[in-house]
Formats: structure tokens, sequence, C-alpha cells
């Protein structure tokens, strides 16, 4: 059943309409589990959407196999996602530094707090990023510290390559997925793939993650793909590589996803103009080349790479980032 | 006076980033001034660039206190500023929301941090700065209740009020938040615009903070002892919403005295022309902010109105 969440006029013949799709079994129990799919926040994040696509075309065909209530919003910032834009077009704010919003407050606050009222009740929360169109990332969940301990078995039944916790979580305070975890709704980020695009391997992988999840909570109980065995990365283990010069970056043989070797040229920044090549773009460690830039234009500081080392699987400590926090 | 390259980054396609400063005085760091953190904050560049005109003259006059200076910041995104953009244009970051940055992150928190390492230490802070609705303010003074923060010192300002405002989450990134964390003495100052010039809200403001550096004794000046502030809590203020969509009509300026059941904007329809809705006020006030733009949504703030204060 689709519902709108939020409705408001706008100036000339159309509405801002956030829905959702609301999916349970035709004879509804009693205390049935409800888990949310949220994704569109950023309007550049277009994963989600074929995420969405998928988890609703699996259900449908399998009516028979859901045991509570799978709530599916797909665009909350949706005019974002129509206009191409990351933020919100009116004032370019960005939507996940805007929960949980308020009743009365200017629009985006007013959005914020009608979707964080509306998912409020759920039992599980899951938010799908897919980075922006600067950075490429393999399918990965991103926790907060202070909720770590609490959301690591599910992030594992994610299908996730990676699982690592921001270390700063002052950036991330107004996010969607903060504010539910702090309104008690267990809420766990998934970024994956770069912006503007679909990236299917990725979308499936976190697809099979989301039903995996969901058969634990009683939710689906057909059957489900064995998820990965993701790396958990340990404090310390992962490094950021970050531009030393502003310049053109070029990859070089780099592919997202396997593990390299410390020494490993990753790319270099060099200058149209001149010539020459500025940096080179190494890694620091041997590891798992989880994060690499996707844009090739590069300021001094922006982001190229992240390296996670493997190894030890340990599961309690957080990842600690030299440089480059991660957003979503 | 002395101009100082504050931080510079390179240029790919274009000329080298800076953020250049205006040094004026000697000895401890007393007061630090910064102005648009978004390119489209014309309004707050234009008032440094005056303030930076009064206090060159006041140097030249001998008006710094002995052991006191001050540094002025007029833009600190230029990349914007020229290409009229309000973000960081390469990936549209607000730097307002990347404090207390980060030496080794990303660009824009990288900037953020070199703006924090510069302007640290200052025993008062005031960062002129705009609101992301296109609205017109009463001016004033805002500050983070954070448990740092002093209205009577922002009454100093002679500005008609000081709003504190109680942080979100989404305010903990910006750099009156940090300041005052950092333990400087930080004010927000508000005037009634940023991206257009006014040359009387800019004057009143020059005013204001020479008023302020006056009376903390760091130059040495002569000027109007301005407002006693209204101390105001920003959850007080009343915000009226508009109750459909269309073009919006301001009736009413901010200053001004409303009473309940005043018409104070209407809403037309954008085909028809007809009045779609009136908005009315639903209490006695004075109006603090007016929303300017020429449609607007349903359900979007049109004013905020401070509740039983009369001209």
């Amino acid at each position: 059943m689709i519902e709108e969440i939020v409705s408001l006029q706008m100036p000339v013949e159309e509405r801002l309409v956030v829905r959702k799709n609301r999916l349970e079994p035709e004879h509804a129990g009693k205390n049935m589990k409800r888990i949310s799919i949220v994704t569109g926040t950023h309007g550049d994040e277009l994963n989600g959407q074929y995420v969405c696509y998928k988890l609703i075309e699996k259900i449908k065909a399998h009516p028979e196999h859901l045991c509570g209530i799978v709530d599916v919003y797909p665009s909350i910032n949706p005019l974002g996602i129509d206009t191409g834009s990351r933020g919100i077009p009116m004032n370019d704010l960005d939507m996940n530094r805007v929960f949980p919003g308020t009743d009365s407050g200017a629009m985006a606050e007013h959005i914020a707090y009608k979707i964080t009222q509306d998912i409020i009740g759920s039992d599980m929360c899951v938010d799908v990023h897919s980075s922006n169109i600067f950075i490429k990332e393999v399918p990965q969940v991103r926790l907060s510290p202070e909720n770590y301990d609490k959301l690591l078995p599910y992030a594992r039944l994610m299908n996730a390559d990676i699982i690592w916790a921001l270390s700063a979580s002052v950036y991330l305070e107004a996010s969607l997925a903060n504010c539910l975890n702090m309104f008690g709704v267990p809420s766990i980020v998934v970024e994956m793939g770069a912006g503007s695009r679909i990236t299917r391997t990725y979308a499936r992988q976190t697809l099979d993650g989301i039903f995996r999840l969901m058969k634990e909570l009683g939710i689906w109980s057909g059957s489900v793909e064995e998820v990965k065995e993701p790396i958990v990365a340990n404090t310390g283990d992962v490094s950021a590589i970050h531009a030393g010069r502003s310049g053109l970056f070029i990859l070089e043989d780099a592919e997202i996803g396997v593990n390299i070797q410390k020494g490993f040229k990753i790319g270099k920044i060099v200058s149209p103009l001149t010539g020459d090549v500025l940096e080179e773009i190494i890694s620091p460690k041997d590891g798992f080349l989880f994060t690499l830039r996707e844009h090739p234009v590069v300021y001094k500081g922006a982001i190229m790479a992240r390296v996670c080392k493997t190894g030890d699987r340990a599961e309690t400590a957080f990842a600690s980032v030299k440089g480059g926090e991660a957003y979503v | 006076m002395y101009r100082e390259k504050l931080y510079s980054l390179e240029g790919i396609y274009r000329e080298e980033f800076k953020i250049t400063g205006f040094r004026f005085g000697h000895g401890e760091n007393s007061a630090c001034i910064v102005g648009s953190l978004r390119g489209n904050e014309y309004q707050q560049t234009y008032i440094c660039s005056q303030l930076i005109r009064e206090l060159k003259k006041l140097e030249e006059h001998g008006q710094i206190a002995g052991n006191k200076s001050i540094l002025v910041i007029p833009c600190l995104n230029q990349y914007a500023t020229n290409i009229d953009r309000r973000f960081w244009p390469l990936d549209d970051s607000d730097i307002n929301r990347k404090f207390p940055g980060h030496i080794a992150g990303d660009t824009t928190q990288q900037i953020a941090a070199n703006i924090m390492e510069i302007i640290k230490g200052y025993s008062y802070g005031i960062h002129l700065t705009s609101f992301y609705m296109p609205g017109k303010f009463v001016p004033h003074v805002r500050m983070m209740e954070t448990g740092f923060q002093n209205p009577s010192l922002a009454n100093l300002f002679g500005l008609p009020f000081v709003v504190i405002r109680k942080p979100k989450p989404m305010d903990t990134t910006t750099l009156n938040y940090n300041w005052q964390m950092g333990g400087t003495s930080a004010f927000s100052l508000y005037t009634n615009c940023s991206d257009y010039i006014d040359d009387v809200s800019a004057k009143q403001a020059v005013a204001s903070i020479l008023r302020f550096l006056t009376r903390m004794g760091i130059i040495k000046y002569n000027n109007h002892s301005g407002y006693i502030a209204e101390v105001i809590d920003e959850d007080n203020l009343v915000p009226i919403l508009s109750g459909a969509a269309g073009f919006y009509k301001r009736l009413f300026e901010p200053g001004r005295t409303v009473y309940r059941g005043d018409v104070i904007g209407e809403i037309i329809d954008t085909y028809s022309g007809e009045i779609l809705d009136r908005v009315i006020s639903p209490t006695e006030g004075m109006i603090f902010f007016a929303y300017t733009g020429p449609t607007v949504m349903e359900d979007a703030v049109v004013y905020k109105v401070i509740r039983r204060l009369h001209e």
C-alpha cells in the first residue's frame, strides 16, 4: 500500500510528496516485526532506487514468505533525485543534516520530522546510501561508535565487504540513522558504489543482505543467500589517503574491492597544463582497497582512497581513521 | 593595518584559493571578525570591507588600544563568491557545516580546520552570517547555548535583540558553536539580508561591532550607545506558516508590531491571481523574521514573531 508521508503544495501545479510503500502479509498478525528501508536522502545517490525496486519485486513475487511489515521509502528527498541534486534543490540543504527536524520548522526540518515520526516504531531501519559523484565505495556498513556493539550483529548480516565505525560522529549527529538510533530504532547505514549511477552487482549484494536481515528478524521466511563474512575493521586498520596536491587524478591499475600491497601505485595527480606528475598516490599499507576516487578533478585534501588492513578480524574495536572522515 | 595571506590552496583551473586577513593593532589576540563563509554572503563581506575602512582610520589616529589586536577576514570562500554560488563549488559542501574541521580531512574540512587554527585563541569572535531561507531579520546577535554563552556580553553590541539558540545536532558543526567550545566568546551577527547590499543595515552592523570593541576596551571610539537588547530564547519565537502555496505577498516588515488577527501576508494563485489564503497573525508581538521569496510552498515558515513585544 502506497502512503503519503509528507505532502506539501508547491507554488505551481504540483505537490512535494514523500511516499512509502508498505508491504505486509495478506493476513496481518499481531506483534509483527517491522523494518524500514530508507533511501534517496541525497539526490545523486541512486543505488538505493534499484534496491527498492528489486526488494519490492521479490516480495511481490513471493508474498507467502512475508511474515512482517516492510516499509520502503525510496526517495525522502524526491526533488533532489528528480533534479540530480545532492541536497534539497531550493536551498542546497543536506537532507541528512536536518534530522530529527521539527513540526513547525522550515520545509526541510518539517519533512525530516514527518519521516522520523513515521519510521519510529520500526524494529530496524536500513538507510541506503551511494557515496557521491566523487568517491566509489564497495558495499559497506558504517556504524556510529555509540551503537557499535548493539548493531554489529545486524551489520554482519548485511552482506557487506567491510564494516567500520565512524570515528567522528559529530558530523553525523543530525543524520537520519543517528537520530533513529537515539529514538530507539536500531538503524544501520549502508554505502555502496558511486553517485549518479547504479552499480547493479553492489545493489544485488546489499539486497541479499537485506533479505538475510529480514530473515533474522522474522520478517521473511523464504530462502536467502549465504552472506559474505565482512572485514570488521579494528582500531587503526583504516587509512585514508588524501591528495597532497591539486590537479587531475589519473587512476593506474588499481581496482576497488581487492587486496593491495604497501607501495602499490593507485594513481597519480598530474597537471594537464605542464604535463608534470605532481604526486603519486601510493598505498601506505597492505590491505583491502574499499574506497577509490571517482572524479578526476581533485583539490588538495580530497580523499583518494581508503585501505583497510586485513588479517585478524576482531569484532569490537573502532576503525580510527587518520584523516578522511566519511560522511553519509 | 597589514594585509596577510592566512591560507591558500593550490588551484587547478583557477587561480589560487586564498583567505586574506587584515590585522590592526599589536599584542594580544583580542577580537576576530569573520565575514562570508558562503559565496552569496555579499552583505557580510561588504560589512567587513566597511569595518576595515573604519579600523584603518582609527589605527592611523592611534585609537587601537595598546596590546590589543584585531583580525578581520572578509571573505573565506572566494571560489564560490566569484561564480555566484553559495557553497564550495566542486562538491557543493557548506564550510559552515565542517567545523571544527580536520587538518588531514577532505578539502573543505581542511579549510575549516585551517580557519579554526587561525581564529582560535581570540577573546572575542564575531561571525557575520546568514540564514538559509530567503528572508529579512531584525538585526540581532545570536549565541548558542553551549554553557559558555554570555548574553550580557552580547548586549554590548547595542543591537535591538540578542537571541539565544539551543544547539540542535545540525548546529554542532558550525563556526559559532566550535569557536565558543574552544573558549572564544563567539557571536553571530545577523543583519537584515545577505545576497544583496543594504547600506543602512551594513552601517548599523559596523557601528555595533565598533561599539562592542569600544566597550571591551579594544578601541577608543565614541559612538551612540545603541539599544539595551531584548534577550530572546529562540524557542519562544512563534513561527507562522503559510496555509497554501502560490505567489507570496509580504505585508509586514521585520520590526513592526502585529496584533492577533492582523492579515500579514497573502498567498495568490499562480494562475488565476485570486487570493488563495491570508496569513493571519495568531499572536500579538513584533515581527522578527519575514520570508521574502516571490513564491511560497505550503506550510513554509513565513514569519517569526516575538510574542507580546511591541515597537
